[in-house]
């Protein structure tokens, strides 16, 4: 099952790289993981993405908790939150699909943020699905570059982290 | 007072209380050197081997319970000392690796003798450290000590830049205590948890404590002892365990796993509610997880809460310190009433009675068994015993049974050939006034044997008993039982003539061939008190370590000596008490 873990730690040089090495080292899986300060700046979150057993994902909590950076570890999928992923996409566009690219942007709720060499740059934000959504309907000989950030997540009203 | 970078990092190991260290000399440590040579309250001892530094340090650990110290310099001084460190983190050994680097500007240069030490270390190690400017040595120098010797204790290396070891600052106090807001291990336990174990306990018919390491390096022994007895439980002993309750005891069934008794395994197969105690269900004390005590309700104390349903799943779990856990469940069923389980230990006795660690002497061969037999008579069953890894080092822990913790040094989780003799040189300054003892293999003292010139320089007299059998013994038995008797590069040809090798490094050399020659070599050896004596006993090369569980099989499948079936017993034999 899929499971996004969020994780409070030290804003310290080498805590991301204990973190991806725990991960290597016992053969845990990530499917995205991302990381920037918070608002103490002393402290970094990281939301990572990944699927196993529960057993699994027990083992995962509890390696996380045992790095001496780690300050908090907590399994956001088992409770009230809301995740959120953003993807630069870069899409070829003749005229007449130009028409098409148009009204997806519209349906999906999504933005041109750029265009050169009648290549559009999509803004789309959103939840894992829709951004794989969004790239279903597209022609796939017309997706030139994808860049997405991976999934972030918070807790929804007052619990905190 | 201003003071450079060495001298504020030397301060701070002596305000630690360090008096040893075990390190070798190199460029980017000179300034470190040259502040220890200025100071009298640490002793420096010069290993040859940087992974000598590790072993020594943490021999020196593990027998004193302090935590032990090494100073390497970079590059290849690092990476010489990677197996000790991680050897030290797979038995939770508290240890600090202070590592010379590089000067700042030229991390990440490529510089002659870089290596991303902590990069390096990370997999092997608690916690590590870069040190980036001088004002951060002693709040890292205290973060170290706090995390290598609280929670479940391991090596924590410091790399520390040249450059800063040679920058000046106002010599500021030395912190007494430290707060490190992401790590509170849990000592304590919950009292709701000790209150389910303790109905489960006393509920329970067939019931064994399982304990390991965390007994020894939490210091727990003590409290063993009490809860062992008041319960009246069969008690099983790890590998790292053996010594946290007295193995001569009644009580005590021995070791359990792989080359574990009969009586402890099957015990296990057969129990209802198995108490770990620091224990981690290490693949060699399981065998097959599926088959692993089928009928058993699992109590898992453990101070690191990831051990707990790593391998098998808890029923209760109870996180906090082997020492407060066992107080807190002494106290808990200390009047409560107890379930008969006398049918139970019947059922034990006659698992005993099969005597798997009996053996088949046969005459002009010395049989390693009896060796290490001669080895616990000689010494009265109070030396400390290091041990290198493989037969000898079962052997050591089958027949020389640990009556006090912290009495058996060897390398259990990540199986170090080489450490015996380093270890063995840390645990005698550790503890000068007791004999110490290196069971060893013509295989592992090879791999470390450049560390007998330190023995003669710090003057650590110990004696080596190397069970000399001309093979890689515990390779060679692999290969008779699962390999058709290929023996692919398990013989050791060209052996160094051992007793003038000692000679050569200034100790005393004896050779033994005859069984008659064992006892009184073993006194002699014993009697040279201020001497280094290498024993090269020559054993028969054909012995096998028996009992054994074959690798994927269950605790009642067991092979003994001198029998060509496996002893497999069936349900039946387990449902009759």
């Amino acid at each position: 099952m899929r499971h996004i873990i969020s994780v409070i730690l030290e804003d310290e040089a080498g805590a991301l790289s204990r973190v991806a090495g725990l991960f290597t080292q016992r053969g845990f899986n990530i499917e995205s993981l991302t990381v920037a300060q918070t608002n103490d700046p002393t402290l970094s979150r990281m939301t990572i993405v990944s699927s196993g057993s529960e057993r699994v994902l027990e083992q995962i909590v509890k390696q996380l908790n045992k790095l001496i950076e780690v300050v908090k570890v907590t399994d956001l999928t088992s409770q009230d939150h809301v995740e959120r992923e953003l993807m630069l996409a870069k899409i070829s566009s003749t005229s007449k699909e130009g028409v098409d690219l148009k009204e997806l942007v519209e349906i999906f709720g999504c933005k041109v943020v750029d265009v050169k060499d009648k290549i559009y740059t999509i803004e789309v934000s959103g939840k894992t699905k829709k951004i794989n959504a969004f790239l279903d309907a597209i022609e796939p000989s017309n997706i030139i570059e994808i860049s997405r950030t991976g999934v972030t997540g918070i807790s929804r009203g007052k619990k905190l982290i | 007072m201003e003071l450079n970078g060495a001298e504020i990092l030397i301060d701070c190991l002596q305000k630690e209380g360090v008096e040893h260290v075990f390190g070798y000399p190199g460029g980017a440590v000179l300034h470190i050197y040259d502040a220890i040579e200025a100071q009298d309250k640490i002793t420096h001892v010069l290993v040859r081997h940087e992974q000598g530094a590790a072993h020594g340090a943490d021999g020196y650990a593990r027998t004193n319970g302090k935590p032990g110290v090494v100073l390497v310099t970079s590059g290849p001084g690092i990476t010489n000392a990677v197996t000790g460190i991680a050897t030290a983190h797979m038995d939770s050994i508290p240890m600090v690796i202070i590592s010379g680097q590089v000067p700042s500007p030229l991390i990440g240069m490529d510089a002659f003798q870089e290596v991303d030490a902590t990069g390096i270390t990370r997999s092997c190690v608690k916690h590590n450290f870069l040190v980036r400017d001088i004002s951060e040595i002693a709040t890292t120098v205290k973060k170290a000590f706090h995390i290598a010797t609280t929670g479940r204790p391991g090596p924590v290396v410091i790399d520390i830049p040249k450059d800063i070891t040679i920058a000046k600052m106002e010599q500021e106090e030395y912190p007494e205590s430290i707060e490190i807001r992401s790590y509170k291990p849990t000592t304590k336990p919950s009292n709701r948890q000790i209150r389910k174990a303790a109905e489960l306990i006393t509920k329970s018919k067939k019931p064994i404590l399982y304990a390991g390491g965390g007994c020894v390096i939490g210091n727990a022994s003590e409290e063993l002892r009490e809860f062992t007895r008041m319960l009246g439980f069969p008690i099983t002993q790890t590998l790292m365990g053996l010594g946290a309750y007295p193995m001569t005891d009644k009580q005590s069934l021995g070791m359990l796993g792989m080359h574990g008794t009969y009586e402890a395994n099957m015990a296990m197969h057969g129990s209802d509610c198995v108490v770990a105690i620091g224990a981690r269900f290490d693949d060699r004390i399981t065998g097959n997880l599926e088959k692993f005590c089928p009928t058993a309700k699992f109590i898992h104390i453990d101070i690191d809460p990831s051990q707990i349903s790593k391998n098998v799943v808890a029923d209760i779990p109870i996180v906090g310190q082997t020492k407060q856990v066992l107080q807190a469940l002494t106290d808990e069923l200390k009047d409560k009433q107890l379930d008969d389980i006398s049918k139970w230990w019947s059922q034990i006795e006659d698992w005993r009675k099969v005597d798997s660690l009996a053996y088949a002497k046969s005459p002009g061969v010395i049989k390693p068994q009896s060796v290490i037999e001669a080895l616990y008579e000689v010494t009265k069953g109070k030396a400390i015993v290091t041990s290198d890894v493989g037969q000898h080092q079962m052997w050591a822990a089958q027949y020389y049974p640990f009556d006090e913790p912290r009495q058996w040094i060897n390398s259990g989780g990540l199986g170090t050939m080489g450490f015996g003799l380093p270890a063995a040189m840390g645990a005698k300054l550790a503890m000068p006034e007791k004999d110490v003892a290196c069971v060893t293999g013509e295989g592992s003292i090879q791999m470390m044997l450049q560390e007998l010139s330190t023995m003669l320089q710090y003057a650590t007299p110990v004696k080596i008993v190397n069970l000399n059998n001309g093979y890689l013994g515990m390779v060679r038995q692999w290969q008779e039982f699962f390999y058709e008797k290929r023996y692919a590069m398990s013989y050791m040809d060209a052996l160094p003539d051992f007793v003038k090798l000692a000679e050569s490094y200034g100790h005393i050399g004896i050779k033994v061939e005859k069984e008659e020659d064992l006892k009184p070599a073993l006194i002699e050896a014993f009697n040279q008190k201020d001497r280094t004596v290498f024993l090269d006993i020559i054993t028969d090369p054909s012995e096998n370590v028996f009992p054994m569980i074959p690798a994927g099989g269950a605790h009642c499948d067991m092979l003994l000596a001198g029998r060509d079936e496996m002893v497999s017993k069936d349900e039946t034999d387990f449902n009759a008490v």
